[in-house]
């Protein structure tokens, strides 16, 4: 397709494309930094895409949603990786900077990919990893000086993060930068969960780098919201519980699925944390 | 090339009715686009560029059908190389990598036979594979060979995403790559302790592949061919 030909693709679907998009190229104008060049093709995505208004509107909602969830973990990483006595000497220490550092990197890349895509970044809202709703009394109220619950609070935003981003991904087919980048971060979500479930694996944990039914590895009825469901075996109205004469128990075919959880479900989860 | 796009097109552009204003926004969207080209480049509408099969290859087909039966290439690869694996475990394998391991295996026999199903009449046959390039009794072997499978799997979920045109099929996908980013993130740390996540870039994401790219590198252990010509591209 030459340069031309998606001119007239862009007239043919919708004469007003100029003045709807005189924003974005201003925005466009002001890209400096690494991650807004990498951020750059949502705004010139944009370009090209044939969806607007309600799907441009739902592309910015979700990528603002994915941003209060990375509030979410960058904070908790960095409270927890600047709590003194916290973390045990030894390799846990650069695996948690490793996993804090990539949580602040997606919610920098999240708020330039807004901006470029002509919407406003959430601002970061107010905390209680306590999970007390503001309280600071909830029930990881001790996450910052007990290593262990520290551990069992992070396997669980990394879990509910995967299930976050899954839920998302059917409102992000409007625009496949947007959920290309979304799966991208999906994806490295998932291997902190693996890491984060091992490390506490290492401390005694009855727990493996996958979600095995529905259970939280011993964490308890405080984080169960975010493993319910998890335990299906029927994928699509596949059985896959021995499919095809093999054998598949039913502990891996619960685990050879993560499950998504919808916007809904995820807001009820983080209600607690956030003031 | 704004510039150019002035002195060369604007005739050619108010000609076909095209507003001064509207003209103008027209250049101000390709002052940006210079630094587009690979997403241009990209948005190919004509198939009159599509490359010969190789003789004897089977095709993944075309549409959603064709990203199932992609993934289904895939996993029947990654099935077949951990039930090798399990079958003739390598020297000096413990107990835990032993379970951890069986776990892989069966949930990519899962993730097979799934593909199988749900493709049924549509679905590819039966891949021969080549494992002679793997020393299976070899721990470093076996493990690299696993995190090489595991992070292809990751990265050509993460780019076969936007090809996908049913959302019912990209919630499969998404089930899918999640656990197979646990699998990579495991299997990296067998390798080496806290190399989990070293595959992200400077955005702390994993990078998405296109299916030519991955086929490339899974060609190498596939016996059969397999040709990647009538899937979608965008």
């Amino acid at each position: 397709m030459n340069l031309q030909g998606i001119l007239n693709e862009i007239e043919h679907t919708d004469p007003e494309f100029y003045e709807r998009t005189s924003q974005r190229r201003h925005i466009l104008k002001s890209f400096g930094s690494k991650v807004a060049l990498a951020a750059l093709p949502f705004a010139l995505g944009s370009l090209f895409k044939k969806a607007y208004g309600k799907s441009t509107d739902l592309v910015l909602d979700t990528l603002n949603f994915a941003l209060t969830l990375e509030y979410l973990e960058a904070e908790f990483y960095m409270m927890g990786n600047n709590a003194s006595g916290l973390i045990p000497a030894g390799p846990a220490v650069n695996a948690l900077a490793k996993i804090g550092a990539d949580e602040a990197a997606h919610v920098n890349f999240l708020k330039t990919a807004i901006s470029a895509a002509g919407g406003t970044p959430v601002a970061k809202p107010t905390f209680d990893f306590s999970g007390g709703n503001g309280s600071g009394n909830g029930p990881f109220k001790t996450a910052f000086t007990d290593y262990d619950l520290f551990l069992a609070v992070a396997q669980t935003f990394e879990d509910t993060g995967v299930r976050a981003y899954k839920g998302q991904a059917g409102n992000l087919m409007a625009s496949n930068d947007v959920l290309t980048a979304a799966l991208n971060i999906h994806s490295v979500e998932a291997r902190h969960a693996s890491h984060i479930r091992q490390m506490r694996k290492a401390r005694g944990a009855a727990v493996k780098p996958w979600i095995t039914g529905s259970d939280s590895g011993g964490i308890g009825a405080a984080v169960q919201a975010s493993y319910n469901g998890e335990d299906v075996t029927t994928q699509a109205g596949i059985n896959i519980l021995n499919i095809n004469g093999k054998s598949i128990s039913s502990n891996a075919a619960s685990e050879a699925f993560d499950e998504p959880l919808t916007k809904m479900d995820i807001l009820a989860i983080v209600d607690p944390f956030i003031v | 090339m704004k510039e150019e796009l002035k002195e060369n097109e604007l005739a050619t552009l108010q000609s076909a009715g095209v507003s001064r204003r509207r003209f103008l926004a027209y250049a101000g969207a390709f002052a940006g686009a210079g630094l587009l080209v690979s997403s241009v480049t990209s948005c190919k509408r004509d198939d009159s560029n599509v490359l010969p099969m190789p003789a004897g290859a089977v095709d993944l087909g075309s549409g959603d059908y064709g990203i199932l039966n992609y993934a289904y290439a895939l996993e029947q690869l990654e099935a077949a190389f951990y039930t090798e694996v399990i079958s003739k475990p390598y020297s000096g394998i413990d107990s835990g990598e032993l379970m951890l391991l069986t776990d892989i295996r069966d949930h990519e026999i899962a993730h097979r036979e799934f593909f199988k199903n749900a493709l049924g009449s549509n679905a590819i046959q039966n891949l021969e594979v080549d494992f002679s390039s793997i020393d299976f009794t070899s721990r470093a072997s076996v493990l690299g060979t696993a995190k090489a499978f595991e992070d292809l799997g990751v990265q050509a979920y993460n780019g076969a995403g936007k090809l996908i045109a049913n959302a019912d099929y990209l919630v499969i996908a998404g089930k899918i790559v999640s656990v197979e980013a646990r699998h990579a993130a495991y299997i990296r740390d067998l390798l080496t302790n806290g190399t989990f996540a070293d595959s992200t870039d400077a955005n702390g994401m994993d990078m998405a592949m296109d299916p030519a790219a991955v086929l490339s590198i899974a060609g190498k252990y596939l016996k059969t061919k397999v040709s990647a010509n009538n899937l979608p591209t965008t």
